[in-house]
């Protein structure tokens, strides 16, 4: 070995592959404007679409007239469910396996719902046409309050659904109930309330917000008639879903489809389901034979494309005396607004609501979910969540909070004495899970000890008797939140979405001078995917990241996917990626021992390339091996190295953290300053240190957003009054709290490198620590549950209430 | 959100300007810096036929001291403001409020004009030209005038702008030397209008409050001078009753609007604590 020749670490360092703190690849485009998104695409002879939309919340159409607009120049058609009645397409199947209308088919069932689609020849002509459409509307009573939704003198919305008593997950018990579900064993647990020494009964809310992606949603139609082929760029968190969805719908031949995401700019949820827009800019162009474009604005993606939470959710802890929990019961009462368009798995109502018995080890739980109908708008998608899990986290952590507070032990203590112990896993939970891995005790700890926790308890109650003795006006909570997620949906034994296994894919083709493209089933919309993809590969097979190149989102190249949300890229898409390159790398090994004249037995890999055992100088790199595979394969071997992998996970992941938030309310004006936030996120393996940092801090911002301000509100009458920016809280740099961010590791057993996903734990374990440290604050005043979001003027009503201001 | 039709004008000077104003009627409207009327555009809610762009009349930007005021040109930006040295110097409770508008994008385009001029209770300025005394010069097809700033809000987005004037310059008193000041504003996020907020200038005689004055915004359909609030605290040396008192004062002339900032009794409220922190600040700060 000469100077020249690179130690081991240099090897390594050079490959950037899993543990790196590689910089995103992808930003070099976006941080100069690069970024090549929905709206950037301009087709020639492109029409431009826009919506009219309902002012009433809940009214009969009574005629649409449409001749004014037609006159105004640039107008070129304009669309009603009567013209899709023509194509069949004025309903459209959801994914939660209710029907939606495209446009309003008699009636209006929300407000800001789409009633007419405008074609013309460009975006402000078509804006015009909307504004001269005339729609007559026979107002009815709105349904705002899901807890009226099943009174007998509820209005009737949803009149098409008339007389079926079943729905798409069993019986309907209510003209405006979509469904029940329930998990557990009731009479088990009803038998542990009897027997339990302290029970604690609350109804916790978590309000309905918006994933409010800062692009909104949009596409692109281009109807071919010649080839009859219908090409659509979208932004699309799961492009093959809405091939496959369109091509059922459309009855068009799936090879005649081509479905392009192009880049995204984020998706949080949102960008899961399919739109009346995507079903209005397709008809279009294939009425008018032009590509059509549909953008939509900011008001229109918070008021009328899919929402997120909105669940209603009656807590009820058994436990004993001393704190050993013995029984968890939840009903839930599921706004869905006025169609069911959840994008969950398809068996899955209320998604993975069923991990609500959280980190603990609750011998028994019972769950009952109802989904209602009401006059609002449709969706319920996991907001930077697996699906409903960030419901289910909120509604353990702050149960476990009242606990605590009625057995008067602190919320960690309690929390540490009914935790799973490591010796548990894999561990069954009383609602049916198989966590895979964890070690919530040591997570917890590290979180008490690096924040100093008894002390800053400690200066907790100092503050409280100076503020009993009028010396301060400033409360002081502290959040505790320990959180257990489930991602990867998932295994085919128990998701599909319409009927397709939640299995991803990846394709991964070497070139002959060691460089490779690697495409996927996945589709980043921010996630970094290009980057972190590539990082799995170097690892494998020791080529480096910057050698190869992750493509992702365009159905005719990359394998079948189910697309990216619910943490399911790196738990899923992830494994598929090792597996496809182990493939390459058994494959490399043949030709390396052909080349190297040995047995394939007796080579070894070594970071970049194969050595053999014992003869560390005979070594043939990866990029050689690259080079041979195109022109020296051993007698009988096909040439070439590709390989691809389609990979069903055995078990979802269960990523895990202990956070705290320290925050101090002034009770005059409700003011709150987060003094602190640390996270702790245990995803398993690691494979790209800065990129979980991100996703930690932009998880962390949007769960701040949320438990501090940020709603979808409608008012009584059914008026929805959050939509912009300015009332829809989206919290600038300014606002958002510094943040620590802290790990443990512990791999996932059954994973191919032990990650678990982590873009979404943040959302699930932040949205209760901030909800905590309020309701912390205030518990020394009397108060035993505020319910979210804790914006000033509510974190003044309650100390108003609570007698602390005047 | 995309605003209809509209022809665009660049006129270069003032009179220009008024002659396409009169000559146009009611469907023409100055821009200045666009940052309120576009927005409305945009929603529909405005749907001018004409835009009279001011940006061509270099005679309405600048700050210039005439006597004792400061006449500051209806085209100067916010962020103008903020880097005039005569300002932070003279009444550094401007440069204290402009900082608290929007954010720097937004304060890079809009005026001071435009801010004044628009009538939205939310916007900052007007309370602060109340409690600082100022005067707007307005031109009209019938020549120009002189407005106290006290006169011209007569409801929202309603004033005493008659069709076809502009609003061409401000015209601020300076305040005695060694005044305190503060400008105290509640708003959710940045970006945010005022929840309610206050602005005090005030001048100590030996540990007393000599002078006082005390505007708040978003408060009210319009802005308001709270004369009885100022009335209260003259003489004394802002001791808690007094403190209550005013506030008391400053509360029993607010009308806001119950919206999204929070109910009625919320804005009222906090608008008193913004008219206490205020005046604490700003008895901190005078000499
Ligand atoms: C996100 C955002 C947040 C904001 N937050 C705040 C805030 O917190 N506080 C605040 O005070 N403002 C805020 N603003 C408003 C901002 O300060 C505006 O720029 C200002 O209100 C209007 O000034 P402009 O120059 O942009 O006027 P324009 O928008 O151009 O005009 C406003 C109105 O005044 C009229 N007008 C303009 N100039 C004249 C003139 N010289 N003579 C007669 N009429 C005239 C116009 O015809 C129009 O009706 C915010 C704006 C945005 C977009």
């Amino acid at each position: 070995m000469n100077d020249l020749t690179p130690t081991r670490e240099q090897r390594e360092a050079a490959l950037e592959g899993m543990g790196c703190k590689r910089k995103r690849v992808e930003d070099i485009r976006f941080t100069q404007g690069k970024g090549n998104y929905v709206d950037d695409i301009k087709l020639p002879g492109m029409l431009h679409g826009d919506f009219v939309r309902s002012p009433h919340p809940h009214a009969r159409v009574k005629k649409i007239d449409d001749s004014e607009a037609l006159k105004v120049p640039g107008v070129l058609a304009v669309i009603t469910a009567e013209t899709l009645k023509t194509v069949n397409l004025a309903w459209m199947p959801t994914l939660a396996g209710d029907v939606q209308m495209v446009l309003a088919d008699g009636k209006v069932l929300f407000q800001n719902q789409e009633v007419a689609f405008v074609v013309a020849t460009d975006r402000y002509a078509a804006d015009d046409g909307i504004n001269k459409v005339m729609v007559e509307y026979e107002p009815l009573a709105p349904l705002v309050d899901p807890f009226k939704s099943m009174d007998s003198d509820a209005p009737v919305l949803r009149e098409d659904l008339a007389g079926k008593t079943t729905g798409a997950h069993g019986p309907r018990k209510h003209h405006n109930h979509i469904f029940e579900w329930s998990v557990g064993d009731r009479e088990l647990t009803d038998a542990a309330f009897k027997k339990a020494e302290v029970t604690i009964k609350e109804m916790i809310s978590y309000h309905r917000t918006h994933p409010s992606p800062l692009e909104t949603c949009q596409c692109v139609c281009a109807f071919d008639k010649i080839k009859g082929e219908l090409t659509i760029y979208g932004t699309f968190q799961a492009p093959h879903v809405i091939r496959t969805v369109v091509s059922l719908i459309a009855k068009l031949p799936e090879q005649k489809i081509h479905v392009i995401s192009p880049d995204i700019g984020g998706g949080f949820g949102n960008k899961v389901g399919a739109y009346p827009g995507y079903i209005c800019a397709a008809v279009a162009s294939i009425v008018t034979g032009k590509p059509v474009k549909w953008v939509e604005d900011r008001i229109e993606n918070l008021t009328a494309t899919s929402f997120a939470r909105d669940y209603h959710m009656t807590t009820e802890i058994a436990a004993t005396k001393d704190g050993k929990v013995t029984g968890l019961r939840v009903h839930v009462l599921a706004d869905h607004g006025a169609f069911d368009a959840c994008a969950d798995p398809s068996k899955w109502p209320a998604g993975f609501f069923n991990i609500v018995t959280g980190s603990y080890d609750f011998p028994t739980a019972h769950l009952a979910v109802d989904g209602v109908y009401t006059n609002k708008a449709p969706g319920g998608v996991a907001y930077r969540c697996s699906f409903r899990v960030t419901e289910a986290a909120y509604c353990i952590e702050r149960a476990m909070d009242i606990l605590a507070q009625k057995l008067n032990m602190d919320p960690a203590e309690l929390r540490l004495k009914n935790f799973i112990k490591p010796e548990q896993f894999p561990y069954h939970s009383a609602l049916g899970w198989e966590y895979d891995s964890g070690d919530y005790h040591t997570a917890m700890r590290k979180m008490m000890e690096t924040t100093s926790y008894a002390a800053l308890r400690k200066e907790q109650a100092d503050k409280r008797a100076a503020f009993k003795r009028g010396e301060t006006r400033e409360i002081m909570g502290l959040g505790v939140s320990f959180f257990t997620e489930i991602v990867g949906a998932g295994p085919s034994k128990n998701c599909d979405i319409l009927g397709i296994a939640m299995f991803d894919s990846c394709e991964i083709r070497m070139h002959p001078t060691g460089a490779g493209i690697a495409r996927m089933g996945t589709k980043s919309q921010g996630q970094g995917h290009e980057t972190t993809w590539a990082q799995i590969i170097a690892t494998e097979i020791g080529i480096p990241a910057d050698n190869i190149m992750v493509e992702e989102g365009n159905t005719d190249t990359a394998p079948y996917g189910l697309g990216t949300y619910g943490s399911r890229s790196t738990p899923v898409a992830g494994a598929a990626i090792a597996m496809a390159a182990r493939k390459i790398k058994a494959k490399a090994q043949m030709i390396a021992a052909y080349k190297l004249e040995v047995h394939e037995d007796d080579l070894e890999f070594d970071i970049d390339g194969f050595r053999v055992k014992g003869l560390p100088e005979r070594y043939m790199s990866m990029k050689d091996i690259c080079w041979a595979a195109y022109n020296s394969v051993p007698p009988g071997m096909e040439p070439g190295l590709e390989a691809v992998s389609y990979y069903d996970p055995p078990n979802m992941t269960y990523p895990f953290g202990a956070y705290l938030c320290v925050m101090d309310i002034d009770v005059d004006t409700g003011v709150y300053k987060v003094r602190r936030f640390y996270a702790l996120d245990d995803c398993g393996t690691r494979i790209n240190p800065m990129i979980i940092e991100g996703q930690v801090h932009g998880g962390l911002t949007e769960a701040f957003a949320i438990a501090m301000g940020q709603e979808i509100r409608y008012d009584e009458t059914g008026n929805v009054v959050t939509g912009s920016f300015m009332d829809f809280f989206m919290p600038t740099a300014v606002e958002t709290p510094h943040w620590e961010t802290d790990f443990t590791v512990t791999p996932s057993p059954h994973h191919p490198i032990g990650a678990k996903g982590v873009g979404e734990s943040p959302n699930v374990g932040g949205v209760p620590a901030f909800s905590n440290a309020v309701n912390d604050a205030f518990s020394f005043l009397g108060s035993r549950h505020i319910q979210m979001p804790h914006d000033f003027w509510r974190n003044w009503k309650a100390a108003k209430e609570l007698g602390a201001v005047a | 959100m995309i605003p209809g039709s509209f022809s665009y004008h660049r006129p270069a000077s003032v009179a220009d300007a008024v002659k396409l104003l009169s000559d146009l009627g009611e469907d023409a409207r100055p821009l200045a810096g666009g940052h309120s009327l576009v927005p409305m555009m945009k929603l529909r809610l405005a749907t001018p036929a004409h835009l009279i762009d001011l940006h061509g009349i270099a005679t309405l930007k600048g700050i210039r001291r005439d006597g004792n005021n400061l006449v500051i040109g209806a085209m100067t930006t916010q962020h103008e403001l903020l880097a005039s040295e005569e300002i932070s110097q003279a009444m550094p409770i401007l440069h204290e409020a402009a900082l608290l508008i929007a954010d720097p994008q937004v304060r890079y385009r809009g005026t001071i004009g435009g801010n004044v001029a628009n009538g939205d209770p939310g916007n900052d300025m007007p309370a602060l030209m109340l409690t600082l005394g100022a005067t707007y010069r307005l031109e009209g097809p019938g020549g120009s005038r002189e407005v106290a700033a006290s006169d011209f809000y007569q409801g929202a987005y309603f004033t005493t702008l008659e069709p076809g004037e502009i609003l061409t310059s401000v015209s601020i008193p300076v305040p005695a030397a060694g005044h305190g000041s503060a400008y105290e504003k509640l708003k959710r996020k940045v970006g945010d209008y005022a929840t309610a907020a206050a602005a005090v200038i005030l001048t100590m005689a030996s540990g007393k409050v000599a002078t006082c004055s005390i505007g708040l915004t978003n408060v009210h359909e319009t802005p308001l001078l709270a004369a009885d609030a100022a009335k209260a605290v003259i003489g004394t040396s802002l001791d808690a009753a007094t403190l209550k008192k005013a506030a008391a004062a400053a509360e029993a002339i607010m009308a806001p609007a119950a919206d999204a900032r929070g109910p009625v009794e919320y804005r009222k409220h906090v608008g008193g604590i913004m008219v206490t922190r205020a005046l604490q600040r700003a008895a901190a700060n005078a000499k």
